[in-house]
């Protein structure tokens, strides 16, 4: 597997700074878990981050941190060890992220019409995460997009008028991008898709069906 | 390598209570910099700081040299413990690296790494104050969705070369661990 689309530094930035929506955190999260390239710059942006944090004018408690020192110290031979953080693990083709999205369970596909499906991972103000089922060789709706996009393949291919996106892929999509998506003729293409707000479909019929659709 | 890092391996290897009484001393007051700058004071400020040094005692035999430096190692716990404690919000992380058999410590990776660590310091030390703010902003501030969707960037000049070695130091650390 060849990785050629990456995610932005700037949103790996975001990421390891802790201000990304979740929904584009898991899509960070998902890539890095299948790309050393931007797991090695994960780490280097946090090694900066750490460069940061020690340069920091100390901000010592009005009171001073001797209190803080002793409660914590209290704490080190009583406390239970903290259960380690397991990484998430990969469920066939859905990256650990992913899978702990889903709990562990397989998708609930919902139909869009076209044949193409779609499973919502989570919602909130922020945005949304979701997956998408494309069967081979099927175009999705010409549409532009209100915030930001990132699309990430985890099965299959899709080609648009930006270039070919393969396993591991991640599209980042703004509202200057319209474009109309076909599925690679292989496989039906799976996707992880995050927005922070809802897609603009160009014709009008898709339009009238996006709020019954949630895309 | 710096003292922080030595601290933390001194914790790690030999549960030393006096060197970790030593990274509370220097990383707690900037810590509560850090979190002031997320929005996070006060009370609910020192609860983030000793749930997270709590973990770096407990945790510290997971610290590698070769692969992070104290400072970056601390900062990822406290982090996440502000998004899991204050936010409160799902937290995607990757999945482990796979590598066949346990890593072998790797002297010379860990001091390369450190060395890189120690120059981007450096070049975050030289920067304009103007500059150094808008740096603290984009690690540690909330970023607005422009902020995060602005193509250009930030102006970094040396310390984006500098995290960009860092970046090549890393490439390396990790196909040395694929390989082996």
């Amino acid at each position: 597997m060849t990785i050629r689309h990456h995610i932005p530094p700037r949103l790996i930035r975001a990421y390891v700074a802790g201000s990304l929506p979740a929904s584009f955190a898991t899509v960070v999260a998902a890539h890095v878990s299948l790309c050393d390239e931007c797991r090695a710059r994960l780490a280097a942006e946090e090694l900066a981050a750490g460069a940061i944090l020690d340069s920091l004018e100390p901000a010592p408690a009005p009171e001073g941190d001797a209190g803080l020192r002793e409660r914590l110290l209290a704490r080190l031979d009583q406390s239970p060890e903290l259960p380690d953080e397991a990484p998430p693990e990969r469920m066939g083709i859905y990256p650990g992220p992913v899978a702990q999205a889903l709990k562990g369970r397989p998708p609930r596909w919902k139909r869009l019409g076209g044949g193409i499906r779609q499973a919502i991972l989570a919602q909130d103000a922020e945005g949304s995460a979701r997956l998408l089922y494309i069967p081979p060789g099927t175009a999705v709706p010409d549409h532009s997009h209100g915030g930001l996009e990132l699309t990430m393949v985890l099965q299959g291919s899709f080609s648009d008028e930006t270039g070919h996106y393969g396993v591991g892929d991640v599209e980042v999509a703004d509202e200057s991008l319209e474009h109309t998506p076909v599925a690679g003729p292989e496989a039906p293409c799976i996707c992880l898709a995050a927005t922070d707000a809802p897609l603009r479909f160009r014709s009008l019929v898709p339009r009238l069906l996006q709020p019954l659709f949630r895309i | 390598m710096d003292e922080a890092t030595i601290w933390l391996i001194a914790v790690r290897d030999r549960r030393d209570r006096e060197a970790f009484v030593r990274l509370f001393d220097f990383y707690a007051p900037r810590l509560r910099a850090m979190l002031a700058r997320m929005n996070c004071t006060g009370a609910a400020a020192d609860d983030v700081i000793q749930d997270g040094m709590l973990r770096v005692w407990q945790k510290a035999h997971q610290f590698d040299p070769a692969q992070a430096s104290a400072s970056a190692w601390i900062y990822r716990i406290v982090r996440n413990r502000h998004i899991d404690i204050v936010r409160r919000d799902a937290r995607p992380m990757p999945e482990a690296l796979k590598v066949e058999g346990p890593p072998e410590p790797d002297p010379g990776e860990a001091i390369a790494l450190q060395a890189e660590a120690a120059r981007l310091r450096a070049a975050l030390a030289d920067l304009p104050p103007e500059q150094r703010r808008m740096v603290e902003m984009a690690y540690m501030g909330e970023l607005s969705h422009r902020e995060i969707s602005d193509e250009t960037g930030l102006p970094l000049g040396t310390v984006k070369s500098r995290i960009r070695l860092a970046l090549e130091r890393l490439r390396h650390s990790l196909k040395d661990l694929r390989q082996t």
